[in-house]
């Protein structure tokens, strides 16, 4: 689905990734952990598309084709999507408005009719279920004023309405307490098939818990040092990433 | 041009005194003597600092006296009018023709209430006018001192204690014909003891010769009194508008203005409220979305004269283009007005290197126990917000066009009328160029 290949990203001239290598393919689930400062989120920007890094070398293959001289949106159009770490509060544009405007310029991208006014409320009752949301939400403007735990909830409630082939989760554990956590792990392996796969950005093993992943790869220093199975984000939980450091040294 | 507008009121002034007793006749004749010593604002004036008139006086102005015999030649019709109304409301509509009261045009009344034009209440309803004309405006500016001296037609409402209008008025002021037409309009609005009204009020030239009407507006508000005034500005490239509306209120009254300005060549509002006995409340709205070389200029003042009144300010801004904006908001909370609440922002968005606002707020504070808070913010688009609508599939134009819609929000939300509010969001909607975009507003 998505291919990787020897990526270096810098920004103001500072090369932050330096050689990325990773293949993903439709149904996997793949965790991405390291330390603070190792490029994770700078990774999920420059896949989403964020014009604030330079793409020195390499290149990101998405179903064989390069993405990157695409715009943010024409990647969402392709089926990126990417749940951020800090969602915008945007005041003035209601939650619904928001998901309506998206959705249909999706649709609309792909030749298709925008939803109509009912089967897009339906749609939306049924995610909003699935992630145990309040009506009320829906009228409520983007982000303006929502806890933590609230904002990250929208963002896998805006992914599950938009149905993407490959989602981005960039710390989506951080800020939330564990019923929420629970909640949106529930929501994103609900939504997990064979035609879709998921980059889950996190610093702990406790969100792996329930999403649990195919592979762990360890970002070092904008390197993949590391990677494994499930049983390595155990082994970072318990040993840190000190002596991953020490090997690479 | 200031001797021609002397000359006029002299050459007039037994026909204004004709109609008034002595005070109001004093009034006109003091006001001319002031404006005749310090002539049109410049640069110089504090006040007046970023607002250059120059701009607006070059041009030959015709002036029309009311005593001049009027050119029917061409009578606006019903049809020409028809697409400036607020058309789903229900509305008492009192028109002026380059500020000539039109009774052909206008639906007005004076059953239980006052809806007229104050050039025909002038002799009629001496006993209201004369001790409300021209009082809140005495320590006012030349240019008010010049329609004080002028005044004659415009919006007149007098509504009796504890009656509610049963629906808005409609304030719309015309100018037509070929050439440069300089007016003066006069409103004077009287509101008893838990009176409510409710005014939208509209500046609209039909023609692309230069216009400028100079407007000014007395309200006075009883105890527990209410007024929601909502001023539209979207006019003609060719017109200029400067306009000084003073409230006055009492006990309990309830004030709040809207101020909404998408179009106009230069556009200068002065709103003063003074906040005269205790729980007195006044809240005021306005957006401005300048393009081109338009300027738009809000000069605001909040008197707190009295103790627990609360003053409540949110004026937003974008500038695009070579536009100008400026921003002056006054509030004085005076000796005696312990627990003032007085809140005040204002809030812009410059989109072009080339556009500029000036912005300044301005707090004098004498009593101790108060809670007075102003902000201003001068910015682009949030390139995180942008970044975040475009990541969920939303073009880069239309993102620009959805936040700019989202932060001119606020302006009108509190607006009550569905219609209205409609109208608002088209014509905000058209100045933005989101008209064919996927959302709604």
């Amino acid at each position: 689905m998505i291919e990787i290949v020897n990526l270096h990203a810098s920004v103001d001239g500072q090369a932050i990734l330096k050689g990325i290598n990773l293949t993903m393919g439709a149904g996997e689930v793949h965790a991405m952990m390291g330390p603070n400062g190792s490029g994770k989120s700078t990774l999920s920007n420059v896949i989403a598309g964020r014009e604030d890094y330079e793409i020195t070398k390499g290149d990101i293959l998405f179903n064989g084709e390069s993405i990157l001289e695409l715009a943010p949106e024409e990647r969402a159009h392709l089926g990126l999507f990417l749940s951020f770490q800090y969602p915008v509060e945007i005041p003035g544009v209601s939650v619904s408005n928001f998901i309506k405007t998206a959705l249909n310029e999706m649709r609309k991208a792909r030749g298709e009719e925008p939803l109509d006014a009912s089967s897009m409320l339906k749609k939306m009752r049924e995610k909003m279920d699935l992630l145990e949301m309040d009506k009320g939400f829906l009228s409520r403007s983007l982000n303006e004023g929502f806890s933590g735990g609230e904002k990250k909830r929208n963002e896998i409630f805006q992914m599950a309405m938009l149905e993407p082939k490959l989602a981005i989760l960039d710390e989506t554990d951080s800020g939330l307490d564990i019923d929420a956590l629970r909640i949106v792990a529930n929501g994103v392996n609900a939504l997990r098939s064979s035609e879709n796969a998921f980059m889950v950005i996190t610093h702990y093993q406790r969100l792996l818990d329930y999403i649990v992943p195919d592979y762990v790869h360890v970002l070092l220093n904008g390197k993949i040092v590391k990677s494994g199975d499930k049983s390595l984000a155990l082994e970072l939980e318990e040993r840190g990433y000190d002596w991953i450091k020490k090997e690479q040294a | 041009m200031k001797d021609r507008l002397a000359a006029s009121y002299w050459l007039h002034e037994s026909h204004f005194a004709a109609v008034s007793n002595a005070l109001v006749t004093d009034r006109r004749r003091k006001a001319i003597e002031r404006f005749e010593a310090e002539g049109f604002p410049t640069v110089r004036h504090e006040d007046w600092k970023y607002t250059n008139l120059k701009k607006v006086l070059k041009e030959d102005y015709a002036l029309y006296s009311p005593f001049d015999a009027q050119d029917d030649a061409e009578p606006l019709e019903f049809k020409d009018i028809k697409r400036f109304l607020v058309n789903d409301i229900d509305c008492y509509r009192v028109v002026f023709i380059n500020g000539r009261y039109s009774s052909w045009l206008s639906e007005t009344t004076h059953s239980g209430f006052d809806v007229c034009t104050l050039g025909s209440a002038w002799k009629k309803y001496a006993h209201h006018i004369e001790p409300h004309f021209g009082q809140l405006t005495e320590d006012l500016g030349a240019l008010v001192q010049l329609n004080t001296a002028l005044a004659w037609d415009g919006l007149y409402v007098r509504v009796p204690n504890g009656v509610t209008l049963d629906k808005p008025i409609q304030a719309l002021y015309f100018t037509t014909g070929d050439q440069p037409i300089f007016n003066q309009t006069r409103s004077l609005i009287i509101l008893g003891e838990n009176a409510q009204a409710e005014i939208i009020e509209r500046h609209q030239s039909l023609t692309t010769a230069q216009s400028w009407t100079n407007a000014v507006d007395e309200v006075f508000m009883g105890a527990g009194a209410r007024m929601h005034w909502v001023k539209l500005q979207h006019d003609e490239a060719s017109a200029a508008l400067t306009q000084h509306s003073v409230v006055h209120q009492k006990q309990d009254s309830h004030a709040t203005v809207h101020t909404i300005s998408t179009d106009g060549k230069f556009l200068r509002n002065n709103l003063d409220f003074k906040l005269a006995e205790s729980g007195a409340e006044a809240r005021m709205f306005g957006l401005s979305l300048a393009d081109g070389k338009q300027l738009m200029d809000h000069h605001t003042r909040v008197d707190h004269l009295a103790p627990h009144c609360t003053s409540h300010e949110n004026y937003k801004g974008l500038f695009d283009g070579e536009s100008n904006g400026v921003f002056n908001g006054q509030i004085h909370v005076h000796v005696d007005a312990q627990k003032t609440l007085a809140f005040q922002q204002n809030d812009n968005l410059v989109l072009n290197e080339k556009a500029a606002i000036d912005t300044k707020p301005q707090l004098e504070i004498f009593a101790d126990d108060v809670k007075c808070s102003h902000g201003c913010t001068v910015g682009q688009l949030n390139e995180d917000a942008l970044f975040y609508l475009r990541a969920r599939g939303i073009k880069e134009k239309e993102a620009r066009a959805l936040l700019m819609v989202a932060f001119a929000h606020d302006a009108v939300a509190d607006i009550q009328h569905p219609s209205l509010q409609a109208k608002l969001n088209r014509l905000i909607g058209k100045k933005l160029g989101v008209k064919n975009f996927g959302f709604a507003l």
